[in-house]
């Protein structure tokens, strides 16, 4: 009956649905176009923080990746920064001439500079999240979880003392950049390190192509094989859902976009070492995916906005004013207080609070609303008052067992 | 190259005693995971505590090094009791607040917020001591500091090395097994909850309080990761914020090894991790160039994904059917 009723409603409500679907365009469009034109304002208005949301656009790629992993298929992975890691390895091996690999002479000529690189970071990242993932399949959740972030910790520390091929912890260097493209006339694109804007609207066109594929992804007939499995795997594999490829096929894509991020990362930075890669990376792209809303992109990219703005700009910003109001008030902690000291509490706090208050995360998903709110019926729980107990239904089921 | 005999009698000393720190804190893992099948990621972040509530309270007490052996050895048991009462109250403390609303959320849910809670007892950490690793305060004698038992109690000549630190680690860890080893096998308290691990409703139809009996291990756990704190501290004479995510996920993967949920399991486990450790630390490089400190947390986390992938309930544990 209920069912019912509710198809009748979202019939009867698919013109309001087209009109949500225009404003939700609308304001995407919006914030495209503010996203776009920010490097014209940041010079202009001298706020100088193109360098701070470059990264910021690094993490939010980073983020649909692992919401490929974790939201869409339920797989929750500790360890997404070791595809990171091998993807930003994977250009700086290919293109620096630091690199063992170029030194001796073993990659060929075409594949030393920044696109094909960056086409085989995400080639090998996507092997490498198979690789890694496949060992993975048998496990249930928390034990998934663990060993992923056992690989996410063996992946950076096989690049810190694997020496003689990565150069170990001071890492490689002078990775190549894009070449700079000719325009007509006498304009050109450079990638360079005084004038970063070309940089942050690559970052932002390869994080806009991101989030189109993974929004497409989600409605694909593998987008909503891995919802099934997430929801329940034995429910989908009865449906004819083959859980290993479907599984490897979420840790391979969800890889092969650190893959971009990662090389992108490094040729931004040139130089990559593997104490930027801490456990802790994973575990703040597990805030940016969770406080958003699992399975949700749009609520990712909110999640991810929030969380690195507040970590790479907010929290350098708000020194200020604390200490200014402390300046005021005469107390000592807001006087001497560094918010940056707060970042690990900060990312705490959200993981904690959304799991206790809103385990959908700000902008939930439809479906894993449902499925979060679904808790498992405590057996022990008195009946409700108003609610009679219908014994007959098991007084009958015993009589047929002794008949 | 002959067998260094002296080496590895040196390194399977260390190994057993930080074995034993590491069983210490396995335990705390095990005992949470038994009942209610959580893992506790917070559980370092608690050890951590423990190791900074001991600091605080020796430095409070004002007793040093120079002062005399009863008010040393006073300041020990007394920094112990407190370190674990201390621990105790934080890792009780996290289960009410964060994952007893969540018991029956579906299962990834009180996971999630355990790394949560890791990250803001991390930071509470960094408010407390700073980012940088520190020196405990000063409270062994300088004269006992590299005071070998064997030579001064035995008269060995013998290179070996078995330090009154060594001797104290495992001095302490043993009385504190057994205590935990009685208090589950012989006490009312400890047959709830083996009650409560084997079968949560039926212990709650016997009138086993379950919510308490799950504090009460959540209590232990955290008091046995307070002891591990203070005998981390001097054993190796420095702490930090982080020392608590290195020595968790040891210790988890101790837990696993032994099978997680079987404390003897967790102890065989931890001795085993320890020794792991401490031949990879130093006897390996030995005998492999190239190899040293560096490589222990690779061979620690490869040991965790293989078992974990190959053996999940453990060298011990009895092969197990996942609930549907």
């Amino acid at each position: 009956m209920a069912a019912t009723l509710a198809i009748g409603h979202e019939e009867f409500d698919s013109r309001g649905e087209r009109r949500d679907a225009r404003r939700k365009a609308l304001w995407l469009a919006l914030a495209l176009a503010a996203a776009i034109v920010y490097p014209f304002l940041d010079k202009a208005l001298g706020i100088d923080r193109l360098a701070s949301w470059i990264p910021i656009f690094v993490f939010i790629i980073l983020a649909m990746g692992l919401n490929i992993v974790v939201g869409y298929a339920g797989l929750l992975d500790l360890g997404y920064v070791a595809f990171f890691v091998i993807g930003a390895y994977a250009n700086a091996f290919l293109t620096s001439p630091n690199s063992g690999l170029v030194q001796n002479g073993l990659v060929p000529e075409f594949l030393q500079s920044f696109w094909p690189a960056m086409a085989v970071a995400w080639l090998v990242s996507a092997i490498f999240g198979v690789l890694l993932g496949a060992p993975t399949l048998r496990l249930r959740g928390d034990y998934l979880a663990i060993v992923t972030l056992g690989f996410g910790e063996i992946v950076p520390n096989f690049f810190t003392n694997a020496e003689r091929v990565t150069g170990g912890p001071s890492g490689i260097s002078t990775i190549a950049r894009p070449p700079t493209i000719p325009l007509p006339g006498d304009n050109e694109i450079a990638f360079a390190t005084t004038d970063q804007r070309s940089w942050y609207w690559l970052i932002l066109a390869v994080a806009v192509l991101t989030v189109f594929l993974v929004t497409r992804l989600y409605d694909s007939r593998l987008g909503r094989s891995w919802q099934a499995i997430r929801e329940d795997e034995i429910a989908a594999a009865s449906m004819g859902i083959n859980l290993v490829k479907t599984k490897l096929l979420a840790f391979a894509l969800g890889a092969s976009f650190s893959g971009f991020a990662g090389s992108l990362y490094a040729g931004y930075i040139t130089v990559v070492y593997p104490d930027q890669f801490q456990f802790s990376v994973s575990v703040i792209l597990l805030a940016m995916v969770i406080l958003g809303g699992l399975g949700n992109v749009y609520g990712v990219i909110l999640g991810g906005l929030l969380i690195q703005s507040f970590d790479r700009i907010l929290a350098e910003e708000l020194n200020g004013p604390l200490h200014w109001l402390g300046d005021r008030t005469g107390i000592a902690f807001l006087q001497e207080h560094d918010v940056t000291q707060d970042r690990l509490l900060i990312f705490g706090l959200a993981l904690v609070l959304i799991m206790l208050l809103r385990p959908g995360g700000l902008l939930p998903n439809a479906r894993r609303r449902a499925e979060l709110t679904e808790t498992v019926p405590d057996p022990l729980a008195a009946p409700a008052p108003d609610q009679p107990v219908d014994t007959r239904g098991s007084d009958m089921a015993t009589a047929g067992e002794r008949a | 190259m002959d067998f260094n005999w002296t080496l590895f009698t040196q390194y399977l000393i260390i190994g057993v005693a930080t074995g034993s720190l590491i069983a210490l804190i396995a335990l705390g893992y095990t005992l949470v995971y038994g009942i209610i099948e959580l893992i506790n990621f917070a559980h370092g972040e608690v050890f951590m505590m423990g190791a900074f509530f001991a600091a605080t309270v020796v430095a409070v007490s004002g007793v040093t090094g120079e002062s005399s052996g009863a008010a040393v050895l006073a300041v020990v048991f007394v920094a112990l009791v407190l370190s674990m009462c201390f621990s105790a109250g934080v890792n009780f403390t996290i289960d009410r607040v964060a994952y007893r609303r969540l018991r029956n959320a579906p299962r990834l849910a009180p996971l999630i917020a355990a790394i949560g809670v890791s990250f803001i007892l991390q930071n509470i950490g960094i408010y407390w001591k700073g980012s940088n690793p520190f020196t405990p305060p000063s409270l062994i004698p300088a004269e006992y500091r590299a005071y070998n038992i064997l030579t001064e109690w035995f008269g060995l000549e013998t290179r070996i090395r078995f330090r009154l630190l060594d001797a104290f680690v495992i001095g302490v860890t043993v009385p504190i097994l057994i205590g935990l080893v009685w208090f589950v096998y012989r006490t009312r308290v400890g047959t709830a909850m083996r009650a409560t691990a084997q079968d949560r409703e039926a212990a709650a139809l016997m009138g086993i309080d379950v919510n308490r009996t799950i504090g009460i291990a959540f209590l232990l756990g955290g008091a046995l990761a307070g002891a591990a704190g203070l005998i981390a501290l001097y054993y190796n004479n420095s702490a930090r914020f982080q020392m608590g995510f290195r020595y968790g996920l040891f210790a988890f993967t101790a837990a696993v090894l032994g099978g997680i949920g079987n404390l003897a399991g967790a102890v065989v486990g931890g001795l085993c991790i320890g020794l792991v450790w401490s031949f990879s630390d130093g006897f390996m490089k030995q005998y492999i160039s190239g190899w040293g400190a560096q490589w222990t947390n690779s061979v620690i986390f490869g040991v965790l994904v293989l078992v974990m992938i190959f053996r999940p309930s453990g060298l011990f544990g009895a092969t197990t059917t996942e609930k549907v």
